[in-house]
């Protein structure tokens, strides 16, 4: 599974701005997931233990924020929560949507101990 | 490898973090920084370095994803047959295991990089960066990246490509852009394949798969191929010779271009500059003077 390859990704990351601040430890990672990043929140929490040993954020709690799929129509501009494999307006039906949120993968924020 | 051209993306390399951690210190003493940033950063990085490595030789990159046994090798092959008078050609070969699919590439004497993943399940951009070093880029029409087969992983990581195609054979099901809507989204072209098979597979329906793409708000187009037929790659062909010319024409323009599905809630939410706008320079060799 690419989420240790995604772990192990985030966790350089975290060491570079770790180490830019000159932290000791890392507390928390907060991430942000959408079902449409093709990563599994669980399958990344399973992941982190491994990746993280030895590394400066080993004693840090991950917290996994996952984020609603939501488009806006082109067509009536409506915006609305879809589901990952039904991209439709919820108003109008029409196919031709863009994406508001659900395919983030984002390293969103770290408490650092100084 | 990445050292030699010095983009190896290390922890020293503070550009990829520096200046967006916004800073607060919180009651008990703590740093709260945030960054919103992609997970995959460094790889988005590195695959916006292999891009241009592609653009300044004029190469369009495709990416094959597919799951195992789709048909990826063998459309390579009957493509190389049919257009190997026109066109240039070199390979990047993705497999768990085996150089089987480089050699049979080879075999119609085009150049072919396997790369091996041992227990990745996907390309990177770094494993596709080694690869480019050593092949050479010089007069190249189009570099063709099979991804290792896998309906799931692939799609997540941005290789430096230009154009994403997915290909889904009859043997499959028709629901399968329903079941694994990440990588079927991430298709700039849908290829359906072994279509030969379509009269004794007759429970495979067309419109129904392309309904299921549409679905995931997906607007491209949806080809017929069969490479058991010669008359069943015309659409692919046709798709392929109009990518390169209008790539060539892109460049030309000082543009390029990138997977059409980008990441709109990523790019909505993060403070991350546009991988496409990377900046910065780095020395290069070339596969010649290596
Ligand atoms: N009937 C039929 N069989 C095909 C067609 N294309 C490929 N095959 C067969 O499907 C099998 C797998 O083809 P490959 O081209 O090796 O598939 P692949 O996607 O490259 O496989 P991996 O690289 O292992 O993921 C082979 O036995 C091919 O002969 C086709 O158009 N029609
Ligand atoms: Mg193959
Ligand atoms: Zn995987
Ligand atoms: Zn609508
Ligand atoms: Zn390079």
């Amino acid at each position: 599974m690419h989420e240790l390859s995604v772990c192990q990704g985030m966790l350089r990351q975290v060491a570079a701005i770790a180490s830019e601040h000159q932290a000791s430890g890392v507390e928390s990672i907060t991430v942000r997931v959408g079902p449409l990043s093709g990563i599994e929140p669980e399958l990344l929490a399973q992941a982190f233990p491994l990746a993280s040993a030895g590394t400066v954020a080993e004693k840090a709690a991950l917290i996994v924020e996952s984020l609603p799929v939501r488009v806006r129509c082109r067509s009536c501009g409506a915006e609305s929560e879809s589901t990952p494999n039904r991209l439709l307006c919820g108003q109008c039906g029409d196919y031709q949507t863009q994406l508001l949120s659900g395919d983030e993968m984002l390293l969103a924020s770290m408490e650092l101990t100084t | 490898m990445c050292d030699t051209c010095g983009c190896n993306i290390t922890p020293g390399n503070k550009h990829l973090v520096q200046t967006d951690g916004k800073l607060a210190r919180t009651q008990d003493g703590k740093t709260a920084v945030t960054v919103l940033k992609s997970l995959l950063s460094e790889n988005d990085h590195q695959a916006a370095h292999n891009r241009e490595h592609l653009d300044r030789q004029g190469v369009l990159a495709i990416n094959l994803m597919s799951s195992p046994g789709a048909g990826k090798t063998t459309l390579l092959e009957a493509t190389i047959d049919a257009l190997g008078g026109d066109y240039k050609f070199a390979v990047i070969e993705g497999d768990l295991e085996t150089e089987n699919d480089a050699e049979r590439i080879r075999a119609r004497g085009i150049p072919a990089v396997q790369i091996t993943t041992g227990n990745a399940c996907h390309l990177d951009a770094h494993m596709v960066h080694e690869a480019l070093h050593q092949l050479s880029l010089d007069g190249l029409d189009i570099l063709f990246i099979e991804n290792v087969g896998n309906l799931v992983c692939p799609a997540s990581f941005d290789l430096g490509q230009h154009r994403n195609v997915t290909l889904l054979s009859i043997p499959e099901g028709d629901d399968k852009p329903a079941k694994y809507p990440v990588i079927f989204r991430a298709a700039d072209v849908l290829v359906l394949t072994k279509t030969d098979l379509l009269p004794v597979l007759n429970d495979f329906d067309p419109d129904k798969a392309e309904r299921h793409l549409r679905a995931l708000a997906s607007q491209v187009p949806v080809l017929r191929a069969s490479a058991r037929k010669d008359t069943g790659l015309d659409g692919w062909l046709a798709w392929l010779r109009a990518e390169r010319d209008a790539h060539r024409h892109r460049l030309a323009q000082g543009e390029t271009l990138r997977p059409a599905i980008q990441p709109d809630g990523s790019r909505l939410h993060a403070l991350t500059e546009e991988p496409a706008q990377h900046g910065h320079r780095h020395t290069h060799h070339t596969a010649k003077d290596a």
